[in-house]
């Protein structure tokens, strides 16, 4: 799989000139967000990073919730040094990135990252510089994003090539999925978005809102470019009982149930995760 | 103990206003009155303090804002639309090609045509806009309660304006510019910082450059508010068995209801 990254991010992505710039060369970075809280993005950042990992790859998780992180508390982790002392100039980034229990790597925020919750310059060039140190020594960074769409988390998602949203099929959930695609769309200028629909009821779920989000879309966001934004579904993971109980033991799902329905659900995400990388590689 | 304002006698004459009173006369092109023998030395020094403060934020050559005006409204702004969620606009403007104006002309044309810009783009904003010049042949406006639409319409216009402006530099000699505008809007959801907001509007300005100067960019604002005509059209089907197939009954505890 090395040979992946040697070939720059297909220019399809086109953001604006100064993030064209900003986004490093490397490991490809994927973005993954949701709109609103609490429906498994950490979950599923954490065990895609996993079963990619499975599959050979060298995946670093970055907690890129700088308000609210709670990566740390999904793999029952106790860093001693995280994000915030790299931040503050305590410690080298060397000594933040650590091997969480899933085989791969994290780097986690740590707490006292409210002050760092507000995007200012000191924040965004101290993001990039971290972002630019890891990129050359993975072949995916995850960068697990705050929930909601404020500066900070529209400036974590700028810097990667792909963003996959989380939804769940609560309405709620998918206000909120359909929110973050119109300002990703418009502010962007995303043309591909991936969807991921966790805590499913039955098989098609997933694509069924995937097309209706994408009607929606078609219907209502108008992009610079006039082209519509393309939803990408990429999988669903069903409701399962075995979440939520490796989830309370803080286990990670993929490490300890991995053929339950949801572990092979993520199973096949990172399968098809790797295909969609490997796509935009060429 | 302090001497309060009350209680000190200021006698003008000790006070060297000659030359305070000579820039205010240079700035406003009028004669500014000696005190009155009758009036109390404190109102003039504050009608002193009050040209000077006017002086100190206007720049000189156009009348405009400068830019010590302009950060200032900035920052002001940044905080209020934090705090009140309102939309507000920022505009970069540049003159196109003006280094020309200057190698063909001179620079005393240059000036000329930066007086008359800037005349023209005062009748292009609102009272409750603030127009400076932010350097060079560079101008700033922020425009606070300005929504989206309304944003691009505004900077069309001022654009047309200006390109449909003619300038006389010399008995003979008239010419038209041309200008390029980027602009952005504040961050409504969250606190951001001055810096930040005016590098995304001079992006969009570098865009407009790049695309072939005379030409309006503006940041497409991040809309996240979904109406109810989305909402409806975003959940309609998922409800109608026959799209969804075998939905369960209708529950009274479905976090949809």
């Amino acid at each position: 799989m090395s040979d992946v990254q040697s070939s720059p991010r297909a220019g399809a992505e086109r953001t604006s000139d100064a993030r064209e710039t900003a986004k490093p060369a490397g490991a490809r970075i994927i973005a993954v967000t949701s709109g609103k809280g609490g429906v498994g993005k950490t979950f599923v950042s954490a065990n895609l990073a996993a079963a990619l990992t499975r599959r050979g790859q060298r995946v670093l998780v970055l907690d890129a919730d700088l308000g609210l992180a709670n990566l740390d508390v999904v793999l029952n982790l106790h860093p001693k040094i995280t994000l915030h002392d790299v931040f503050t100039g305590k410690a080298a980034l060397e000594e933040a990135v650590i091997v969480a229990p899933g085989g791969f790597s994290v780097v986690l925020a740590g707490s006292g990252m409210v002050e760092y919750s507000r995007l200012t310059p000191e924040v965004r060039n101290q993001f990039l510089s971290v972002i630019q140190s890891l990129t050359p020594r993975f072949d995916v960074i995850l960068l697990d994003t705050g929930a909601g769409i404020s500066d900070v988390v529209l400036f974590s998602i700028s810097l990667a090539s792909e963003v996959l949203i989380v939804a769940t099929p609560e309405p709620t959930s998918l206000t909120d999925a359909y929110a973050a695609i119109k300002v990703l769309a418009m502010q962007q200028r995303r043309q591909h978005i991936r969807i991921v629909v966790n805590q499913t009821a039955r098989p098609g779920d997933g694509r069924a809102i995937t097309s209706q989000l994408q009607q929606v879309v078609e219907r209502f966001v108008t992009t610079e470019s006039g082209k519509p934004v393309r939803l990408m579904h990429m999988g669903d993971i069903p409701a399962d009982p075995t979440v939520r109980e490796t989830v309370m033991r803080r286990h990670l799902l993929l490490q300890h149930a991995p053929g339950c329905p949801a572990g092979l659900a993520i199973s096949q995400l990172a399968g098809k995760v790797e295909e969609a990388l490997l796509e935009r590689a060429q | 103990m302090p001497a309060t304002e009350t209680n000190v006698q200021i006698d003008l004459r000790d006070l060297r206003l000659g030359a305070a009173r000579a820039l205010i006369e240079q700035a406003t092109g009028q004669t500014f009155a000696h005190p009155l023998p009758n009036q109390a030395p404190t109102e003039y020094l504050q009608s002193v303090v009050d040209e000077l403060c006017a002086l100190s934020l206007r720049d000189p050559l156009t009348g405009l804002g400068n830019r010590r005006h302009f950060s200032a409204t900035v920052e002001r702004e940044v905080d209020r639309v934090a705090r009140s969620g309102e939309a507000a606009l920022l505009l970069m403007l540049d003159i196109d090609h003006f280094k020309r104006v200057n190698d063909t002309y001179g620079h005393v044309a240059g000036d000329k045509v930066l007086k008359a810009v800037a005349e023209a783009l005062g009748r292009c904003v609102r009272p409750m806009d603030t127009l400076t010049r932010y350097g060079g042949e560079e101008f700033a406006i922020v425009l606070p309660a300005c929504h989206a639409d309304f944003g691009r319409a505004v900077a069309e216009r001022i654009r047309r304006v200006i390109a449909a402006t003619t300038i006389e530099i010399g008995t003979k000699t008239q010419l038209r510019v041309t200008i390029s505008i980027g602009g952005a809007f504040a961050l409504q959801w969250i606190r951001s910082t001055s810096a930040l907001w005016i590098n995304r509007a001079d992006q969009q300005l570098y865009r407009a450059k790049s695309q072939g100067r005379n030409r309006v960019c503006l940041e497409v604002q991040p809309d996240s508010t979904v109406s109810a005509e989305e909402k409806s059209l975003l959940f309609a089907p998922l409800y109608t068995p026959s799209q969804w197939g075998n939905l369960p009954v209708f529950d009274d505890h479905d976090s949809a209801n």
